[in-house]
Formats: C-alpha cells, structure tokens, sequence
C-alpha cells in the first residue's frame, strides 16, 4: 500500500473501487462529470400522484431489490431512528445478500445490523460507525472495508458516481401522496432533511417513509416528490424522545466552561467577533456554552452576526430571536426549540450538504464562516487532529460536517487537555481525520494553543489575558500529570476501514484493533 | 485485622468504582501467607497505561511491606498518586502496612503563604473525590481546600487522609494556597499526623469553641514538624459554627500566633441556634459583625461562610457585596462557578480605586514634604481616610487592578471632588 501525502499508509482499491491517495489540501482535482439518476417516465408514474404503497416490502420489491444493492438511509431522527433497521431487516426476510448500507450517520439504534452483517445480508457499511457497530469493525469481523465520510465527502462521494445508490429510504416526519416531504413537521418532526437530498436526487430508487401524511402539497418541501417512487404510511418512523440529540445541553463541568469561555474571550479578542461574522458550533456541551458566552460578549459589544451555521439548538435560536444574528443555515436541528424556529422562521433556513459542504462544487458556504468551533478525539503537536477513533484505534464516532468545517476562517478545536487519563494532546494522531494546515487553535483547560502558520491570529491577541501557549507546553504538562506518554495502540496490518478526505482521496486507514 | 488463621480469607477495599465514578479506582486486597503477589486490573485506561499500573501496584506494595497477596484494581481513569493512595488504604483497613507509606512523586513545593495574602475565595473539594482536585487551580480560586471533614463520609475518612496527604504532594495547585479542613479533634489530630508532613499552607479547624482546640492542633503541628524537620509555618483558620465559638471569637482568635483569619459556618450555627438561613441573612447577622470585629481587633482577615446555592450566582454576589460592606475580605465557594462572582464582588470599584489613590498620593507628598497634615487640593483628609485608601490601594494592587503607572498617574492629577463622607470621620 502507498503511503500518501500526509505519510498515511492507505490501500489503492476499497471495496472493488480504485482509490486515490490523498495529495494535500487543494492539491487533487479530479475532471469529468458528475452522476446522476436514470432517466424515468412520468408514463411509469400514478397520474393522480398516489405513489402509496402498503410497506417497506412492498416498496423495497417495487424497487427491484436484489442482492448486491446499496441502500441508502439518513440520520436526521438520530438514536429515535427505527426506518434505517426497518428496512435492513425487511431486505432480510426478502432473502436479500450482500448489500451495502450507506448511512449518512449510524447510531447505537442500529446495532441489529451486526446480526444482518453476520447472516450475510449486509456486506459492509460505509457510513459512521461508533459503540457496537465501530467495535465490530475494528475488531476487523465486517467483510467489507469501512470507508468513512464527512457529510460533503458524502454528497460528493455521491455526484461522483464514487458510491452509487441503488434504493434511498427516506424517513420523513411529513409527507404528501405524491413524496413531496420535509422534516420540520409532524409528530416526529426532525427539522432539515438536508442529508437526504442527495439520495433523493441521485438514487435509482426512492422510497418515502412517513407517519404523518399530509394531502398534497406537502409544503415546505425539502425533498421533491418528483425524484421518489414510492411513498410508504406507517404508524411512526422513531421515537421522537431519542430524536433530539442527547447532546445538545450546555456542559456543567466547570472544566469544560472554562474552555468555552477561552473560545468566547478568544473570538472576541482577536477580533473575529466583529459586525457582520459568522461562526458555526456543534451541539456538544463545551460548543453551546461557546455560543452562551459570546452571545454575552456579542451584546457587550453590541455585535451583530450575518448568519450563524447550525447544527441548530435553542441557543442559537434565542440568538435569532434577539436579534444578534439575521440568520441561521440550519445543516442539522438537534433539538425542539430549533425544530420549532425551522418550521415557523423563515430566517431559519434549511441547508444541505451541496450548499454548505461538497468540496466537488462551486464553492461551499462554510468557507465564508468566520470561525467555527469543533471536538476532537486527539490532536498532534503539528495540529493534525482526530476525531473518528479512539486512541486506542476502535472506531468513536463518524466525521460529520468536521472536515468540511475545517475550511472556515478560524478553525478552532475545544478540547479537555486529556480524558480519564488519557491525553489528548499526542505525538501523532491514531488516525488523521484532519490535516494541521487547517487547524487554527486547540483550546483547553490549561491554556490555548495557537497553530504557528497563524502568525496573524498571534498578533492579534497580543497583549491579552488569555493563557496563549505552545501546544508542546500544554502536552509536557498534561503527559506529567497522566504518568507519561501512554502506550501504542495495539494494531495488525490488517485494514477495516478508511477515512476518505473531503475530494474523495483517501487519508487514512482504520487499522484492526489486536484484541 | 489480619491474623494467621484468617489471612487468606479476607478482603479489605478502598476507593470507589461503579458507573459515575471517573479518575478513582476500587482496590480490594487480600492478603496471603504465601503465593507473592497477584494484581487483577480491569482498567478504562488499560490500552494506554496497563502496564505502568500494574508497575506502580507492585512498588507500592513493596513499600508497604506487603509480600504476599492477591490484589485486584478496577480502575475508572485514576491517576497515579490516586491508585497509591487506595491500595496504601485498602493495605491498612487490612492492619498491615504500619509506620510505612508509600508517597508519590511529589511536585515541587509552592513558595511558602504569607499570613496576610488574598483569601477572597477559598473552594471546598471533598477529600475523597479525586476527580476534583486535578483541575481545581485552573478555576483560579485564592486558597483550595481539601476538605476531610463535612464532605467526606464517616467510614471513608481513613481512605481521604491518605489520599488528601498524596494530594498535597503529587497535584500542582498553582498560585493556589493548600488548605486543609481536618475533622473536629480528636480526629483531626489523626489527620494532621498524615497531611502536616506535605506541608500544607493552612489547616481549617472545624467547629472551634475554645481557644484551648486551637492551642492543641498548633501544638501537635509543631510536635509532627519537628519530627519532619519543617520549619516552614502552616497557617490556622478556625471556623465558628456554634453560638459558644461566636461568644468566644475574641479568645480563639487571640489563640495562637499561627492564627491568619476567622470565618463562620452557617449551616451549623443557624442549626445551633434553632433558626432557618434566609438569603438575607438576618439571623447570622450579629454572629457575622461579631466575627469580624473579634478577627479585625487581632488583626486577622475575616472571612464569610459558603453560598450554597450554586444555581444562583446573582443572590451569591449580592450576599457577597453585603459580605464586603460588613469587613469581610473574602468567602468560601463549593462551585468553581461561584469563583469569579465572589472576586469580583470583593473587588473595589473603579471609583473607590481612584479616589484612593489620590488621597493615597496626597499622603505621600505630605510625608515626602515633611507636612503633618495631608490635603487634596483645599480640603484636609483625615488619618483614617488615609488608612482606609492605604489599605485599599494596597489590597487592589494585589488583585492586579492598580499598577505602578496607575499610581503615578493619581500624583499628576487633580483634587477628586469633595463628597460628603471624606470629612468628619475620626
């Protein structure tokens, strides 16, 4: 296997598709022209609109399932997701072998799927994978290879041809007859279905799942009723309880504050946070309590922000609601509040991962943020950072909107020094999620850290009290209060999973966890 | 206790472990007449640092005399001076082990507290929470306190002991001054046996009603001390938490020279008293004022009790501006969140600063010009206006509001304008 520009050992064939190995950031530019569905006939079509099928097995027969196939799914309703299993399973009892399920996220919901991958019915995932499913990819028993994706690699991965859809199921909280659907209502109501959109549109098949139908037109529509074949009632497409994020509450740990508040005095300080910025963080405990803080700061200074990015909570719709930003481009909703504000607001708008993400377009919009403020598992001393593994190799989490969020102005990291003993600040990442060229800061309890390249973010909080130090300061001091550097992750040469850049050029190789 | 018929049948643990429980570790030791040394290690962190756990298991053990036993450790992330200290106490609840510890690598030991340094906000961790102690300096409290009384369980104060005293010499608590609040004596004398060797900068004693409880704690610092060779002073803040230590503040606070400050404990004394504590604290109102004024007339800092409400950081700023307006120069906090309301409102304003650095300034040009009478502009200040300027230029200049350039500046200025009270007080 070659070794990639990043120094990464990574394969050249993934799942019977040729690979290209990463060349650096902007370096790789592949030609061509992109995918799309197949042509179809509105002959082929109800004319009335009805595209209602009783089940999923109905709809899944109609589509032509066969062995083979990729089935897409989405991720919106999160760990409430019950459509995703559905139709796994139901392919199952079609006697169905060998699919790939490509998700654009999974959760400990779908842990099932370890019993269809062991039957035989599901190859392989491509798609996030953590708890169960991670474990069981690391310890190397999925036949297939993982392949890992940010949400824009995703959509581009898709317009592509990289990964060709066979059959999108699509989980919409409201839906009309005819497959116009969006997410923010209904009883199960999501907010943005923007991480359908692409299935919808490139898919040979679509399936429609809804348990809140609505007499057309369905509006607003986010997913075109004109891309779907099918649409399917059933009595609930998840469990709205476990559909709003588990994550979306401000920290409590005095730890974790103290570095939102770094982040917050950080963006003030160095003068991001001036009329008309933008900025962008996630829903974890230390990103909302950055928002709280600047949100302070911001009325402080009587700044206002163009657009805020969600990922979207209540605390950026009270920042909506108060006038301290003219718009929200809502990528994701994680919580009522935000569903709420989506469905009513119209400076709340939806996204989708070709507005705000795919690197293979003309342009994205989360380069035009200001600064954005992320997690990480690990980060290296020359700022490469990760964010798919665990230290110790085993898959974590999916890469979301991360890589893609790199590219904003000021990338910013918040991160506790280290976790249960465990630094985070390292000599080198397990796996490279993120190359250090596009990572700005890496902000901690013990002081933050700003990226040498950035000699302009340097000047710029000269002279503050902000507790500005070498990165290989922070991890002297947190590798003397862990005992020292913690042993190697023990790894075979075997391969389970790669982690594909935001072009499509592979970055890096999940390796088999020794057990 | 461990005898012979019955060695290889008991199991003593120590520490704590169970979902919830993060940077602690549970050690169940059973000890064995024969068989050296077995260690079971079920760790969180195994993958990273497996191998240097079980290295520290053993050498811990050989330091405690231990040669043969089967040890088991299930670990939630426990840093190093936490593993010792759990084995060292599961080791002793067996009975072994005695006149032996075994002592972490220590940090290098903070320049010594002066009596008089800033003590707006003193934070409470329990003893027995690890978890706690690591991270506590960065919230940037005046004094953190180990706390082996109120916080720490009855059954568990022999564990938190040993682990406060592994504390005080492995964890680096930064510009932080090291307190410790033993329990009441005599327990607390156990306690200063184990921590005064590690030499913490101040020992709160609990429940103080006589002087006498404080001669004996200063006495039994000096007897452990000199058997260490220390002659570096540790400091004493004896806390009054009954109506008998209130009546009694003048003599306790006159008690020893080691004596820094006063505070109160207004959960037991409104306990004592039979009352309810009211936000506003009206019941606590002479006990307070009494404090302050036994503390001030011996020339010791007063300092006020905790807010409890963690929730309500604006009621925990107002009591503590009343705190401040009553001359007291500081309170405790049971959330780092508390830390910053509290400093902030023991701060002076912006306006006092400057007006006291003014009169400040017209005092040093009198004394620099030999005149015995200060005055800003026509009017004369009186001495104990001086004072009080003095005093607060001197106190915000520790809390870093005033610099060298701040004062020079108050020379070349103007007379403030005249007010009210700057007259007549005398």
């Amino acid at each position: 296997m070659p070794t990639n520009a990043a120094g990464r050992v990574v394969p050249t064939n993934v799942n019977g598709t040729p690979q290209r190995p990463y060349a650096g950031v902007n370096n790789d530019h592949p030609q061509g022209r992109t995918a799309a569905a197949p042509i179809r006939s509105a002959a082929d079509y109800p004319m009335n609109g009805d595209k209602r099928v009783p089940d999923l097995e109905t709809a899944l027969r109609q589509c032509g399932l066969s062995d083979g196939m990729t089935i897409s799914t989405h991720h919106h309703l999160r760990d409430g997701d019950r459509v995703a299993l559905w139709a796994l399973q139901a392919a199952a009892k079609m006697g169905v072998h060998d699919l790939m399920w490509f998700p654009s996220a999974s959760f400990p919901a779908h842990a099932p799927v370890i019993e269809l991958m062991e039957s035989g019915n599901v190859h392989h995932i491509e798609g996030s994978m953590n708890g169960p499913l991670g474990d069981y990819c690391t310890q190397g028993r999925m036949r297939g290879l993982g392949v890992l994706r940010s949400h824009g690699g995703r959509w581009q991965a898709i317009q592509d041809g990289e990964v060709h859809i066979d059959i999108a199921v699509i989980a919409a909280p409201t839906a009309d007859q005819f497959g116009n659907a969006n997410g923010s209502h209904g009883p199960s109501a999501c907010g943005s279905l923007g991480f359908a959109l692409a299935d919808s549109m490139y898919a040979d098949r679509v399936i429609v799942v809804t348990d809140n139908q609505v007499e057309f037109p369905c509006v607003p529509w986010q997913i075109q009723g004109n891309n779907v074949d099918y649409v399917v009632p059933v009595d609930s497409i998840g469990d709205p309880a476990k559909i709003v994020s588990g994550t979306t509450q401000i920290t409590r740990s005095p730890d974790r504050l103290l570095i939102a508040q770094y982040v917050a005095r950080f963006v003030r300080d160095a003068g991001i946070m001036r009329p008309g910025f933008s900025f962008q963080a996630g829903a974890g405990g230390i990103a909302l309590a950055f928002v709280d803080y600047l949100r302070r700061y911001m009325k402080q200074s009587g700044v206002r922000a163009r657009f805020v990015r969600g990922g979207s909570t209540r605390y950026l719709v009270e920042l909506l609601n108060e006038g301290l930003t003219d718009y929200i481009l809502d990528g994701q909703t994680f919580d009522l509040d935000a569903v709420r504000s989506i469905a009513n607001d119209p400076r709340h708008i939806p996204t989708s991962p070709f507005t705000s993400y795919n690197y293979h377009g003309k342009g994205f919009f989360n380069s035009l943020v200001d600064v954005v403020v992320l997690g990480a598992t690990e980060v290296d001393v020359n700022f490469n950072a990760n964010v798919v593994t665990h230290s110790d190799g085993r898959l974590l989490h999916g890469i979301g909107g991360w890589q893609n969020c790199l590219f904003a102005g000021c990338t910013v990291l918040a991160v506790p020094s280290f976790r249960d003993r465990i630094p985070v600040i390292v000599d080198q990442v397990t796996t490279l999620t993120g190359p250090g060229e596009l990572i700005d800061v890496v902000a901690t309890e013990r002081g933050i850290a700003i990226n040498p390249r950035r000699k302009d973010l340097l000047d710029a909080v000269q002279g503050s009290s902000l507790p500005i130090r070498p990165i290989q300061a922070i991890q002297r001091d947190v590798e003397k209060i862990c005992g020292g550097k913690p042993q190697k992750p023990r790894l075979t040469e075997k391969p389970v999973a790669v982690v594909k850049w935001v072009d499509g050029t592979v970055l890096d190789t999940v390796w088999q966890v020794r057990t | 206790m461990v005898t012979a018929a019955n060695i290889n049948t008991l199991t003593f643990e120590a520490g704590h472990s169970g979902p919830g429980v993060r940077s602690d570790c549970r050690v169940a030791f059973m000890p064995r007449s024969a068989g050296g040394i077995d260690i079971e290690l079920q760790s969180k962190v195994a993958a990273y640092y497996g191998d240097s756990i079980l290295t520290q298991a053993r050498e811990v053990l050989a330091d405690l005399g231990v040669e043969h036993a089967r040890v088991m450790i299930e670990d939630a992330g426990a840093l190093s001076f936490v593993i010792s200290a759990r084995i060292e106490a599961a080791v002793r609840r067996a009975g072994l082990g005695e006149g032996r510890r075994s002592l972490p690598e220590p940090v290098a030991l903070p320049a010594a507290s002066p009596r008089d340094r800033l003590r707006r906000s003193r934070l409470y961790l329990p003893g027995s929470e690890p978890k706690y102690f690591i991270n506590a300096a960065l919230h940037a409290p005046d004094t953190i306190i180990l706390d082996l009384e109120d916080a720490v369980h009855p059954a568990e104060k022999d564990a938190a002991r040993v682990l406060v005293r592994n504390a005080l010499r492995a964890v680096d608590f930064g510009n932080c001054e090291r307190m410790v609040r033993i329990n009441q004596l005599p327990l607390g004398l156990a306690d200063l046996d184990e921590v005064v060797p590690e030499s913490p900068d101040l020992i709160l004693l609990p429940k103080t009603e006589h002087p006498e409880q404080v001669t004996e704690v200063e006495q039994r610092i000096a007897r452990v001390q000199s058997r260490c060779g220390i002659k570096r002073d540790i400091w004493l803040l004896p806390i009054l938490e009954t109506a008998l230590g209130i009546e009694n503040a003048w003599a306790i606070a006159t008690a020893s020279p080691h004596n820094v400050a006063l505070t109160i404990g207004l959960e037991d004394y409104t306990a004592d008293l039979g009352v309810a504590k009211t936000a506003v604290g009206t019941e606590s109102l002479y006990a307070r004022t009494r404090l302050v004024n036994a503390a001030r007339a011996a020339g010791l800092q007063a300092n006020d009790s905790v807010y409890g409400d963690v929730g309500d950081l604006e009621g925990l700023a107002e009591w503590a501006r009343n705190a401040r307006a009553l001359g007291f120069e500081g309170m405790g906090c049971v959330h780092p969140l508390q830390i910053a309301v509290i400093h902030e409102a023991f701060a002076p304003a912006p306006w006092e600063i400057e007006r006291a650095l003014r009169i400040v300034a017209a005092f040093e040009d009198a004394q620099a010009r030999g005149l015995g009478v200060v005055s800003l502009g026509s009017k004369m200040i009186d001495a104990p206006v001086v004072q009080r300027a003095l005093k607060l230029v001197q106190r915000a200049e520790r809390m870093g509001m005033v610099t060298p350039e701040m004062r020079a500046a108050a020379v070349a200025q103007k007379p403030a304008p005249k007010t009210a009270s700057e007259g007549g007080e005398g």
